[in-house]
Parts: structure tokens; sequence; C-alpha cells
């Protein structure tokens, strides 16, 4: 008799996910953030699919605004995993010029939404595996694991397909496609302590150090580039941060810290007192339904 | 109240890698909520969250602005608002869907799925429930056991759940009165015995105060058993039971990167396994042995289940996804008939006869259900006669499937007697069924060959056999047209047979009416005649209205490749019901003719047909010219 502990058992159930995936899909595909989540992902797949490299390319939508890090270990993670790495940005965001700083909502709207659903259909991938959990946010935890999408990208939360036992219902009509969330039901804890025995690679930017920085709104902001327009008076301070989650540099908010290893980074998220998505704006919009609406829409 | 701030546990400060060692160890539990509507299953779900300090700063100060915007306790903390995610839901203050929700306490770590009350959404409790390992059955201390506490029960029973809790909820509002919880048990546990449920743990609380959820209850010192979470920490996971059967692994993927390796990668869904261990590959029952089980940290010395896993096996045998790798010694049995008892999930009833897509363990195949024997009443736990399932119905019928599946009774193995069943048109998930055993009829009728096969029987008529199917509203003029077809054939030698359908419905047919049940099996055994004389050698013209698009892919699917020729008879319905040569439609305006197509009953028409004849543009003799033509060439 061998206890599986609950680690084990998500890891043998996110594995069955994308190889179940792989066997029934036409064309999928890994939609990489470069985050902790998606590199968990990434290594979940380079599990399931060993000695063959992952049979699927890594697709990033780019936003041109992701912090400097994240550039650099994007490109060092697919090719470590053996992986064609694709990455799309909006033409027309480019040619606006859209950007966080004078956009607003509009950014995310333009180069992640849209540009998410430029991509797949670009390429004609019908089936896109995605790092989101369940417990991120409250439509999140009523999402299916196979996650149907109509032929212009939408959800339906009223129409989902029950999902029983460890069966998953792949089919579609053409033009439709399925998201795909491997690791639903792992929670942050479980991934940092996933990342901590698995010794994952992962961006620089989750460990303390110090880092030029302006407080704006509430936030702390990193300047990550020269594009950073400071307003009147702003001169950029060192502080010694980290970060929780990572997204637009822009729009992510850092938290003081001194947490340089992935024991004190753990230590510090059980302590602190606030959800992990305080320091991401995208969630605060529209009262509770953002992330709903965001998503009927397209949105990841 | 415990105090509302997370207050994390001391040794994380003090020690991190212990308390990270410790974790890592938890075991994990899968389990249930369900009870009626305002039976305060939200609610509970949020307080054991805020119980195990699951609840942050943040959260719960949007959680007070919303309890005093939306919230249904008079500006106190609402705790169902924690669990009630979407925008729609909220408005009608209940929850609608499958939501699943994460905590852990000292001692493990919990998936918790919160399953709707509402009657109408029996699908979701049984999803929810189909990967649970307990549930929490919520009773109203007001209100006792009510229809859907034995609804709820029965479904748990049904999916196979051990573990049964029964929470009697809002303790508070009875004044702790133990006379009443105590007749509730009562109550409960008659009913529990007569289902089969022979253990349950009864709790008295309250979500809404806290009372024996975690904490214990000043309120009630007259209970001496375990809070909720303490019963939920302690309570045995059934790994054991799994993992003593004989090891058994649906292969999910096949694993070659080049050609040296060839690897079985799946699920293992029951026993263990270990290099050198004699297995056999289903449903060929080839034999071979375990060469390695292969993963990116190195080689195992032995795997068990619930771990996912790649194989190499000693010998190159057949070996794909679908198939079961298994214990040589005591394999799963292979059948293509079933008896099982199948949950509806979808608006559209079950039609029986009709081909849908079934997934069981990774295995697709093609299968069509029976009429049920009998549904049951989940209310009264009668069994009724029915023909067909509707939604949420649970109905016990046989099954048969295109091919032998491998299986075993759901009773032993949810991972192989479990199954869902597709609309092969929609897509959707329609019902999940358990199978209970194989029809014995499967087991000992074979196939016969015959010597002279079908295609000696053709080349003696020197003709390649065909199904040319007509399909259109009644009145488009099929029959007209099939006549003309199979006189022209005859002119030309060829061998052929016409069958139409109100022919047929005077004998082959004549127990059959017209609803979309009997529509259905209508053309299935006219696909079966039409089969057999194209074993025959024959050609074959068929014309019948046959509406639906499902059944005449079955028809198509039952042929050879390229036997079948869909020949869509094209009549506007106006300028069919204006021909009106039977006077069938003024009849069915009338009121006096039931499910007439067209009028009350849909037509489906063909997307892709092999051939359209458009009748306003065509005489019925030179769409015959066409379909000859387009036949011989």
């Amino acid at each position: 008799m061998t206890d599986l502990t609950h680690l084990e058992r998500l890891e043998a159930e996110s594995i069955h996910i994308l190889r179940e995936v792989v066997a029934e899909a036409e064309r999928p595909v890994m939609l990489y953030s470069v985050g902790k989540d998606s590199a968990v992902m990434l290594h979940l797949a380079r599990k399931a699919f060993y000695p063959a490299p992952p049979p699927f390319p890594l697709l990033h939508v780019d936003t041109t605004w992701k912090f400097q890090a994240m550039y650099e270990l994007r490109d060092r993670a697919a090719r470590a995993a053996g992986m064609e790495l694709l990455v799309h940005r909006n033409p027309e965001a480019e040619a606006r010029g859209i950007n966080p700083f004078d956009h607003g909502a509009l950014h995310t709207d333009l180069w992640k939404t849209e540009g998410l659903k430029q991509a797949l259909d670009k390429y004609g991938f019908d089936v896109a595996f995605g790092g989101a959990r369940r417990d991120e946010e409250k439509a999140r935890a009523k999402e299916r694991v196979f996650s149907f999408r109509s032929a212009s990208h939408r959800w339906d939360p009223k129409n989902q397909r029950p999902e029983l036992w460890h069966l998953y219902n792949a089919k579609k009509a053409k033009g439709e496609s399925i998201r795909v969330f491997p690791i639903s039901n792992w929670t942050e804890l479980d991934i940092w302590q996933y990342i901590q025995i698995e010794k994952i690679p992962i961006v620089p930017l989750y460990f303390a150090a110090p880092r030029p920085t302006v407080e704006r709104d509430g936030m702390i902001l990193m300047v990550d580039d020269d594009r950073f327009p400071l307003r009147d008076g702003e001169v950029p301070v060192e502080r010694s941060i980290r970060f929780r989650t990572l997204g637009c540099y822009p729009l992510t908010g850092a938290v003081e810290s001194e947490a340089a290893d992935l024991g004190a980074v753990i230590q510090e998220m059980l302590l602190t007192t606030t959800s992990e998505r305080q320091g991401r704006a995208i969630d605060k919009d529209e009262g509770g339904a953002g992330m709903e609406k965001k998503k009927q829409e397209g949105y990841f | 109240m415990t105090d509302p701030s997370y207050t994390p546990d001391a040794l994380i400060g003090q020690d991190i890698a212990a308390y990270l060692d410790g974790h890592r160890r938890k075991t994990l539990l899968r389990f249930i909520t369900c009870g009626s509507v305002d039976d305060g299953k939200s609610t509970l779900i949020g307080r054991l969250l805020y119980d195990s300090k699951m609840i942050f700063e943040d959260q719960l100060a949007a959680l007070q602005a919303d309890s005093k915007r939306v919230g249904t306790q008079g500006g106190e903390i609402d705790f169902a608002l924690l669990v009630d995610g979407l925008a729609a839901e909220r408005e009608q203050g209940i929850t609608i869907d499958v939501a699943y929700r994460f905590f852990a306490t000292e001692k493990r770590k919990f998936i918790v799925a919160d399953t709707p009350g509402h009657e109408q959404y029996t699908r979701n409790m049984v999803t929810g429930a189909s990967t649970a390992d307990l549930a929490v059955i919520l009773i109203d201390a007001r209100k006792g056991v009510l229809t859907q506490t034995r609804r709820h029960s029965y479904l748990a029973q049904l999916v196979g759940i051990r573990h049964i809790v029964l929470a009697v909820n809002k303790m508070d509002l009875v004044g702790y009165d133990r006379a009443t919880f105590d007749a509730i048990v009562a109550d409960y546990r008659a009913f529990a015995a007569s289902i089969g449920i022979e253990a349950f743990v009864a709790i008295p609380i309250s979500g809404f105060k806290g009372d024996n959820v975690a904490g214990r209850s000043a309120a009630m010192g007259w209970y001496d058993g375990p809070t909720l979470m303490e019963h939920l920490e302690t309570v045995e996971v059934d790994q054991t039971a799994a993992q003593a059967r004989p090891f058994e692994m649906p292969v999910q993927w096949v694993n070659r990167p080049d050609l040296d390796f060839r690897g079985f990668a799946g699920l293992i869904a029951t026993g263990s396994v270990a290099p050198g261990d004699a297995v056999r590959v289903l449903p060929s029952g080839r034999t071979s042995t375990v060469a390695r089980i292969v993963t990116l940290d190195g080689d195992l010395n032995r795997a068990v289940a619930g771990q996912s896993v790649t194989l190499t096996l000693a010998d190159e045998i057949d070996c794909s996804r679908g198939d079961v790798v298994a214990a040589a010694g005591d394999p799963p049995p292979v059948a293509d008939q079933f008896e099982a008892t199948i949950v509806w999930m979808a608006d559209e009833a079950l039609l029986p006869g009709r081909a849908y897509w079934l997934k069981l363990g990774t295995q697709t195949v093609s299968a069509t259900v029976q009429p049920p024997k009998y549904v049951i009443n989940v209310n009264t736990l009668e069994h009724l006669a029915a023909k067909t399932l509707d939604l949420n119905a649970i109905g016990v019928a046989t099954l048969a499937t295109d091919r032998p599946i491998v299986f075993r009774p759901y009773a032993e193995d949810r991972e192989l007697g479990g199954f869902i069943l597709i609309d092969k048109l929609t897509n959707a998930t329609v019902g999940a069924g358990m199978l209970h055993f194989a029809l014995r009829r499967a087991q000992n009728v074979h196939w016969q060959p015959t010597d002279i096969d079908r295609a000696h029987h053709a080349s003696l008529k020197n003709q390649r056999p065909a199904v040319l199917w007509l399909t259109g509203l009644s009145g488009a003029g099929k029959s007209t047209i099939a006549n003309l077809v199979e006189k022209k054939l005859a002119r030309m030698n060829r061998h052929t047979f016409l069958l139409d359908g109100d022919n047929v419905r005077h004998g082959l047919n004549r127990d059959l009416g017209f609803t979309d049940a009997d529509r259905v099996e209508n053309i299935r055994r006219v696909g079966e005649v039409a089969k057999l004389m194209t074993d025959a050698g024959l050609i074959v013209v068929t014309a019948f209205i046959s509406p639906f698009r499902a059944e005449r892919e079955m028809v198509r699917a039952m042929m050879a490749p390229g036997e079948f020729v869909e020949v869509h008879i094209d009549t506007p319905l106006a300028e069919a019901e204006a021909r009106d040569v039977k006077g069938l439609y003024a009849k069915a305006r009338a009121g006096q003719l039931k499910n007439f197509t067209g009028i009350d009953s849909p037509y489906e028409a063909p997307v892709d047909p092999e051939i359209r004849i458009d009748t306003t543009a065509m005489t019925a003799e030179a769409a015959a010219e066409a379909i000859v033509v387009y036949l011989i060439g």
C-alpha cells in the first residue's frame, strides 16, 4: 500500500489531462505566459510525454510590455523543453502603439484578448492549454477543465459540458475550440511547493532584490525600461521588492520584501493576509463580475 | 465566532522547511456538499474556508461590503457570497453550477465540489459526486428530510460514494434542540437503510454561526461526536481498495519519439505494476511482460493506482489508444452488450436506437441504447415504465456498442465502469452511465462467416451494390422518383429492390408509430434490411422521409464506404403542402395528425448530400435520370 500525497495525485491528474488532449486534438498548443503557473504546466508537459518532447508548440501572446526578465526565461525554457516557440503580437495594437500608460483597459483587450483570438485563428489551433487555477478567482472556480469555446471564442458559463470521473469530451465542430486547464485543481501553495520539490526554473522577479521603483495609485511599480513615463516629481527609488504575479510591468504591483529564496517566498505568502491577485489591476473592473465578463468575451 | 482575520500556523514563521515537509505529506480528500435550495450549502462552504483561514483580509473586506449590498443576512457576513461565483447566480441568490473550492488544515487538503440543490440540476450533482470520496448531505433543521434530501442521498449512493455525512444545519434556528436533531436522524436512518446506505455520520451544525463546523458548539453540549472538520480530517480515504485490485491501465497515448522506443502512457486505474510483471493487452488478449516504467525522473521500480506512467513491454505487440494493459492472470472482461444505469443530462430526450458516442476509459465507440426497462422515481424510489429518458431522468437500460469494449462493473471499478454518452451532431455530453454487467447474449452469439461472401454475390449479378437513399418531406416526390429510378435500372438489367416507407410500415414496422423514438427505430430496421440486401449484391432504392440527420448518418455508417448515396428530394414545405397528394398536410394542419414532419415534427435537411434534386426546377423523369447517371456513370 502506497499512500499518494496530494501533490502526487494532482500531478497524475494533470499529466492525464495533457495526454488526453494530445490523443484527441488535431492541433493543440500551450499558452505560455512565462509566469510560475506556466512554468509548472510546461514542466508537467515534459513529464507527460517523456522521453519525447511535448508534441505541440508553445504560444506566447506578447504585449511588448512584459518584464525583460520574462522574455529571457521564455526563450530559455522553450529551448530546454525542445519545443517550438511561437510569439504573437497583435499587429493592430502594435501599429496603434497601444500601451498600458495611455490606453487603460484597451491595452488588455487589444493585446491579450484580441491577440489571443488572432493567434489561435492564424495557426488553426483547436485546443489551447492554459495555466489558470480554480482557486484564483470565482468565475474560474466554476469553469470546466475542458472549456468549450464557440467559433467566435465565446464562453457560455450556463452551457458547460458535465465532466465526470476522468472522462473529458473533446468533440467539437469545425471552427470551434477548447481551452484546457490542466492545473485547474492546484492551489497557489501547491504551485510553489511543486516548484521547490521539482526545482523548476522561474523568473527571478519572484524573488526579492533591490530594484528601481515608483509608487503610483497605491501600487509599487518597477521601472523595467526607459519607456516608463515618469510623472512630474517622480524619481525612481530603489526598493527591495518581489512580485507575486507577473504580467505587463506597468500593470503589475510589487510587494516590498526580503524573501530571496523559495522557502522565504512561501513563508511570506503563507504569512501574508491579502489574496494573490491584489497586485493585478484586471479583476477590479466592473465589480466582482469582471473576470467572468472578460472570459465570456474570449480572455483566457 | 472564530477570529475573522487570517492567522497562519505558528510553524510557518518558526521553521518553514519543517512546515512544508509536513504539508507535502498531507493526503487529499475530495467531497461534495449537497442539499435543497436554502439549506445553506454555500454558507457552509464559506464557513469552512473562513474557519480554515483561507479568507484573506482583502477578501473579507470585499465580503463585508458585498454582504451589506446584496447579502441576505441583514448586514452580517453572508458566507454564501464567497462561493456563489457567477453574476447571474448572485442576482438569483442561488448556486446553479458545480464550483470547486480548495482548503487545507493541519492534517489534510480538501477539494470540495459545491453542487446545486435545484431539482433541474441533478446532472451537476452527479458530476460533482463522480470524483468525490465523501458526501455532505445538508438538512435544514426546521424542515427535516425533504424530497430532495432523498434524491441527493440516492444519487450519492448510485455514484458509489461510501462515506456519507448528514449535516443537520441551522440548529441555531431551532434553539439547538436535541429532540429535533434526534428525530431528523431517526427519520433519515430509516430512509438510508432502504436505499442501501449502511452507515452515515450525523452532525448538528450551524454554518451561519459556526457551531460544530470547525469549533465545538457551546450551545450543544449534548452532542459528543466529532465536529464536521474533525470528521473530514480523519475519515479514511479509499486508496487501499483500488490498489488491492488487479493491475489495469487504459492506454491513453503511444509514445514513439524514435524507432527504438515504444511506450504506453496512461493513468493506472487499479492495482500496481512492476518491471517483470506479466500483462495482457485487451481486447486483443496478447501477452507480454513489463520491461520498464519510464519517467522524466528515472525508471520506477513500482507504480500504483492513481499514478500517470509510461510503460514499455518486452515484446513488440499491437497496443494503441483505447486498449487496456492488465494483469495477465486476471484481465477485465470484454463485451458489446450491457445493462447500465443511465443519468440523462440533456434537454433533448434520449432517442432509443440512435447512435451516440460512448466514452469509457480511453475507448470511444458508437453505441445505441434500448428503451429503458424502467426509470427510477428518485423521490419514492419506485420503478416506473418509460419509453425514453428526459433531462435528469435516471433509468436502467441495455445498450450495445458497435465493437467490443474492455470494462469492469462500476461497483468494482469507477474508471472502467463509468461512461459518458455524446451526441454525434451537437457533440454535447448528453448522458452518463454506470455499467452493471454484460449480457450473456453478447457472449454467446458469434458472427457466422459464410463462404459465399458479399463480393461473390455482387459479381454474380455483375454490379456494384449500393443504397440510393431518398430523403425529403412527405409529398416531395420520393416514391414517384424512386419508382422511376428502379424502372430505369431494371431496363439496364440491374438487380434492384425498392424499400418504400409506407409499404414497410404495413409489415416489418407495423408496430411502430410516428414519435421521434419510433422514427429512429423505423430507420434503423430499414438500414439493417438494406444492408442485408447489399450483402446479397442488390442495388437498393429507399423512399423514406427519414427526417433526422443522425439516423441517416447511422445507416451510412452501416454500409461499406461509398455504397451509401444520400439523395435529397428537395421540395419546399409550401410546395409539398400545396400538392398534398394524400391529404395528410390538411389533416396535420387540422390537428388530426400528430408528429407530422414539417408541421409539428422537424425535418433536418442533409448538409452535404451526394445528390440534391430540386423538384421545383426538374421533372420526376429528369430527376430519375440524374440519379441513374450518378450511379452508373
